[in-house]
């Protein structure tokens, strides 16, 4: 490079130690210290990226986190890329390779640019009004839309990097480490506060860190060497905690807040090995101190967006922090003081500029003096209405303001220029205040928002409250912190402050042309190619929300949310539609603050940690047996166990046949078990449950349904007398907790009389379930002291019990129709009992079935599943179970819906049996139910819940709900399908052993 | 996210918590005098304010307690908690 941007007078940059990087294939060089964007510039690179719609060439605008246009794709077609990067945030190391984005084939040459030429007819809303119709067209226009929209390019391989989540609990929180938050972390560790200080930069210090202006001086020195010794001092206090490159996304009521702390995005890829990239900090502040500084303003006019265009404010940092000019003939433009200060920056260093173009008639400040006393032209009451040069400014046009400043008058100058810096003053980054549901408030004088009511324990303090000048900063940081903390004393005995700068500002939402507006383009939302021409357009169309004409024109919606251009949206709406800006008040600003990578919002919940799973103590002999998993809420169950490469159906035809046959053992430890007990406790029961309940015998079992207050089926289960006083019930897998928490809930609100304890002992027992017609022998040898004839130990009883010296609860209850024994042991001993029981069921063919054959067995016997068969609309006499709704009972949970108007109703979907024509169809679960395919609209009766193939009756059996069904047995209905209507008659949905003969019969 | 002052445990996460509904709605003892309308009225009813609201609210991942809550909804401000069967501490 021959030009010399570089300037060896910043102590932030490491000039001894070179990076290497590469910028769309080419490789460049910078130093340690440098952002993507300081090295980017440093090279004499303004050209980064294309704009969204009109793929305008664009350039970094900013230095930090607000920057629009200057974000970038790392490391494509790596695994560790991500898109939409601010070029301003990267810090650059050895071997970062960064890349264009929505650009094709480069981004000095872009196909896409032709949008730019089209732009006339791509107004706001051209999407929505154009693609529309016909309607059904959509879906064909869609696909090209996604193709050339979308910025970056998402990862197509696994992240390889570690993230984790931390909380943190403090005293006092303070956001943003410039003047004022060092200030207040200070005071606050000073005065014994738990205090967490976090800035998103890679520095402590915010802009006056590298403040070295003779005209705001702090006690007579340099603002930034005043500085440097605070933070020199608060490193050393010991309750306070600092963390750098530390971005607070989010800040929630009661003070939850949450931050990205980012660990290792600045260190060569190779030094990342086995360590955290980011961290999603939780933290719970008692108080929060907002110290996030302000956001400069750019402005309004013509062709706004060209490289070479960036805000005042960047120029001077580039220059102080990184020692880097950003052009060789600079022109700027301002409507206050702060170009000033960026103007003697550049003059310090010998930097041209060409000329100032203030849009105040009036500018008497200080260092406005000073910059006229280095032979720099001002030009007073000038606008700039134009600016040229594609790839690169080149050239400026200006005009004379009108004195109302709503037009541009006299002849136009134009300046050569090679970098204009542009101000509009500043705006309060008042983002992270409004999510906390903090209230602003408009102040006229200067144009901005500012915090007014603070909804927790939290302040606002220096310029992200409004304070702009030195003194205002340093005094009401102050006088906010004594108030805030209730202390007398603050740190700081005297402060004095020297500032050359003067507070006027002349405020022009939207810069006047020559042109008429229609022929302009003038940047508002630079990342979204929003235009004030598109914003006008807006209210001309009716729209008149900030809101709506948020959404029609895309103004604020970017991967930035409008930090720059927001407010000018607002005021171009209010000055075209003649209202009060306090009065549109601001669209929300939501969370994240910045974008956050998936992996610091997932952490370590990835990969087996994804989810919680329970496993059963009998889940290594399932694994071990090559079970197949089903999950059943957070439950891993054993789903069917494939034999010599058969298939699912075939397993499980199998297993079925054998349960019937001979004997089938299943792992019913998931079943959820509440362990009820109070002198109340049959009473409570009756109250639960449809069916009656006190007159069940200690020792006996029973089958309860339960009902929600609108009558509608919500679990079912056998509960059994243990005691006088003593129930165990039983719920549905995915129910127990949902079935505790409703139990409980009677309990303590509406029964506090009753006297009543509930536990939850699901994870204490393990349940093995042994059925079939064997299913006594096999048991008998399990348990060779207990009785198990018929008259001893009858279907619905249990029995006390013990296998070796452990203790067990033996329940004869079925829910495959088959005789069937269910062991309850403590759950560390369920393995050893189970594999006992396989070893005394070898002579029998016992044979392990998971979920599956559990759902058919019960199918053939016309057993409901809670939630397959039913969907929270089933009442008991929906599903055919008038016999188990007690009509003796006062009351129970749900008893006076069962007669409400609606659930009287006889034409209510019902559940019937479903028998196919050809005995071999098997229906697809979900499929719907209708009687006449002819009629149009075709009118849906139903739909099927569950369909199996019986191998035991060897034929496809299914269950459904039908509107009337109750009424329609024999009936042929029709389920059409994709390509053809299955014939089905409506039956029973009791398939098998109605008489329930099996239960008890003898072999 | 809150941090509701449980009346059994005291300051704890909101997620340990789960939010039950409107407050003060008593189970008819009688249901079966009730008329379809008077009974709609107990079942479906809720007022569902912008405002001061009496809530009901469990400790779910605590200690299973069901309490009251009174809460501003339109600011999230929790004014009050006490326990089943109190009355209200404020209006």
């Amino acid at each position: 490079m021959s030009i010399n941007l570089r300037f060896k007078t910043s102590k932030f940059i490491d000039e001894t130690y070179r990076v290497s990087f590469k910028f769309n294939n080419k490789t460049y060089f910078g130093f340690k210290g440098d952002t993507l964007a300081s090295a980017l510039l440093a090279n004499g690179i303004h050209l980064v990226g294309r704009s969204f719609k009109y793929h305008r060439p664009r350039g970094i605008m900013t230095s930090g986190s607000e920057e629009p246009n200057a974000i970038i794709q790392l490391h494509d077609n790596s695994s560790r890329t991500e898109p939409n990067v601010r070029a301003t945030e990267v810090e650059i190391y050895e071997g970062l390779v960064a890349s264009s984005q929505n650009c094709w084939p480069s981004v000095n040459f872009d196909v896409g640019g032709i949008n730019n030429l089209l732009s006339p007819i791509l107004p706001a809303g051209f999407y929505y009004k154009t693609f529309m119709w016909p309607a059904s067209f959509w879906e064909k226009y869609e696909y090209f839309i996604r193709k050339s929209a979308g910025l970056g390019k998402s990862p197509k391989v696994t992240d390889p990097d570690l993230y984790e989540h931390n909380y943190i609990h403090c005293d006092v929180l303070v956001i943003g480490a410039g003047i004022s938050g060092i200030m207040a972390a200070k005071i606050a560790a000073k005065n014994g506060f738990k205090t967490l200080l976090v800035d998103e930069k890679s520095y402590l210090g915010g802009s006056s860190i590298y403040d070295n202006s003779e005209f705001s001086k702090i006690n007579n020195q340099l603002t930034s060497s005043w500085l440097e010794k605070e933070i020199n001092e608060i490193s050393k206090l010991e309750n306070l905690e600092i963390k750098v490159r530390t971005s607070v996304a989010a800040f929630h009521g009661y003070n939850f807040l949450l931050a990205r702390e980012n660990l290792t995005d600045h260190l060569p890829i190779n030094q990342r090995e086995n360590k955290v990239r980011q961290r999603l900090l939780k933290i719970r502040a008692k108080k929060v101190i907002t110290a996030t500084g302000s956001i400069e303003r750019p402005l309004i006019f013509d062709n706004n967006d060209r490289p070479g265009i960036l805000l005042s404010s960047a120029i001077k940092k580039y220059i102080d922090l990184y020692g880097v000019a950003c052009g060789e003939n600079n022109v700027l433009f301002t409507n206050n003081d702060t170009a000033y200060e960026t103007a003697m920056s550049l003059i310090q260093r010998g930097i041209k500029i060409n000329a100032i173009i203030d849009n105040r008639e009036q500018v008497d400040s200080k260092i406005s003096y000073e910059v006229e006393k280095n032979n720099i032209k001002i030009y007073k009451g000038y606008s700039v209405v134009d600016t040229y040069g594609y790839r690169r400014i080149n050239k400026i046009s200006i005009m004379k303001l009108s004195k109302d400043g709503q037009t541009v008058i006299g002849d136009k100058t134009k300046l050569n220029c090679d970098c204009l810096g542009v101000s509009g003053g500043w705006t309060p980054a008042v983002h992270l205040f409004t999510q906390s549901g903090g209230k602003l408030r408009f102040r006229e004088e200067d144009q901005v928002f500012i915090p007014d009511v603070y909804p927790s324990d939290q302040i606002s303090i220096g310029s992200c409250n409004g304070d702009f000048s030195l003194e205002e900063i340093v005094k009401n940081t102050l006088f906010s912190l004594k108030k805030f903390f209730n202390i007398d004393n603050s740190e700081y005995k005297t402060i004095e402050i020297i500032s050359g700068l003067n507070q006027s500002k002349r405020n022009i939402w939207l810069l006047p042309s020559d042109k008429s507006i229609g022929k302009t383009k003038s940047f508002v939302d630079y990342q979204n190619d929003a235009t004030s021409k598109d914003i006008k357009l807006a209210l001309r169309e009716g729209f008149r929300s900030i809101e709506h004409v948020k959404r029609y024109t895309t103004t604020g919606m970017g991967t930035d949310q409008g930090k720059l251009g927001n407010m000018h949206a607002l005021g171009i709406i209010s000055e075209t539609a003649g209202t009060k800006m306090g009065e549109h008040g601001t669209t929300t600003f939501r969370p994240p603050y910045t974008p956050l990578t998936f992996g610091t919002i997932v952490g370590r919940n990835v990969g087996e940690f994804f989810d919680i799973f329970r496993r059963t103590p009998i889940h290594d002999w399932h694994v071990a047996n090559n079970a197949e998993f089903e999950n059943v809420g957070q439950w891993k169950r054993a789903w069917y166990y494939p034999k010599d490469n058969e298939n699912m159906h075939q397993a499980v035809q199998r297993e079925s046949k054998a349960a019937r046959d001979s004997a089938g053992i299943l792992d019913a430890s998931t079943l959820g078990k509440i362990d009820i007990q109070g002198t109340d406790a049959s009473e409570f029961l009756n109250r639960v449950y449809t069916n009656a309940w006190s007159k069940l015998a200690v020792g006996k079992c029973r089958y309860g349904l339960m009902l929600n207050e609108d009558g509608m089926v919500y679990d079912d289960g056998v509960t059994t007398r243990l005691g006088e006083n003593h129930y165990i019930m039983t719920t549905t897998t995915g129910g127990a907790a949902n079935v505790l928490g409703k139990l409980e809930d009677y309990l303590q609100t509406e029964w506090p009389e009753l006297d009543v304890y509930l536990s939850s002992v699901t994870d204490h027992y393990a349940t093995i379930s042994v059925c079939g017609p064997n299913s006594k022998k096999i048991v008998s040898k399990v348990i060779p002291d207990l009785d198990f004839s018929d008259e001893n130990f009858p279907h619905m009883s249990f029995k006390n019990a013990k296998i070796g010296n452990i203790k067990c609860r033996i329940m004869r209850i079925s829910f495959t129709g088959e005789q069937s024994y269910e062991i309850n042991i403590q759950a560390n001993f369920g393995k050893s009992v189970w594999e006992k029981c396989m070893e005394a069921g070898k002579d029998f063919n016992i044979t392990p079935y998971g979920t599956e054959t559990m759902h058919l067995l019960r199918a053939e016997k016309g057993f409901i599943i809670v939630g397959q068969d039913t969907d929270a609309t089933l009442t008991p006499i929906d599903l055919q179970m008038d016999w188990i709704v007690s009509k003796k009972k006062y009351d129970f949970i749900g008893k006076r819906s069962l007669y409400r108007s609606d659930t009287i109703r006889e034409d209510r979907k019902q559940l019937v049996g479903l028998l196919t024509e050809n005995p071999e169809e098997v229906l697809e679960e979900g499929a719907q139910i209708v009687s006449d395919v002819k009629k149009s609209p075709i009118e849906m009766l139903g739909h099927v819940t569950s369909s199996y193939y019986s191998p035991n009756l060897k034929k496809s059996i299914a269950l459904g709900v039908v509107k009337s069904g109750k009424n329609m047995l024999g009936q042929k209905l029709i389920i059409p399908m994709e390509n053809k209507n299955i014939n089905v008659t409506v039956a029973d949905p009791v398939f098998l052993d109605k008489e329930g003969k099996r239960l008890n019969a003898k072999l | 996210m809150f941090l509701i002052n449980c009346p059994f445990c005291g300051e704890r996460e909101q997620s340990e918590f789960k939010a039950g509904g409107e407050a003060h709605i008593v189970r008819p003892k009688q249901p079966t005098e009730l008329s379809d309308d008077e009974w709609a009225e107990y079942l479906f009813m809720r007022k569902n304010i912008k405002g001061v609201q009496f809530e009901r609210w469990n400790h779910v991942h605590g200690c299973r307690k069901w309490f009251n809550m009174v809460r501003d909804t339109s600011n999230d401000q929790i004014k009050a908690v006490y326990k089943m069967g109190e009355k209200p501490p404020i209006k």
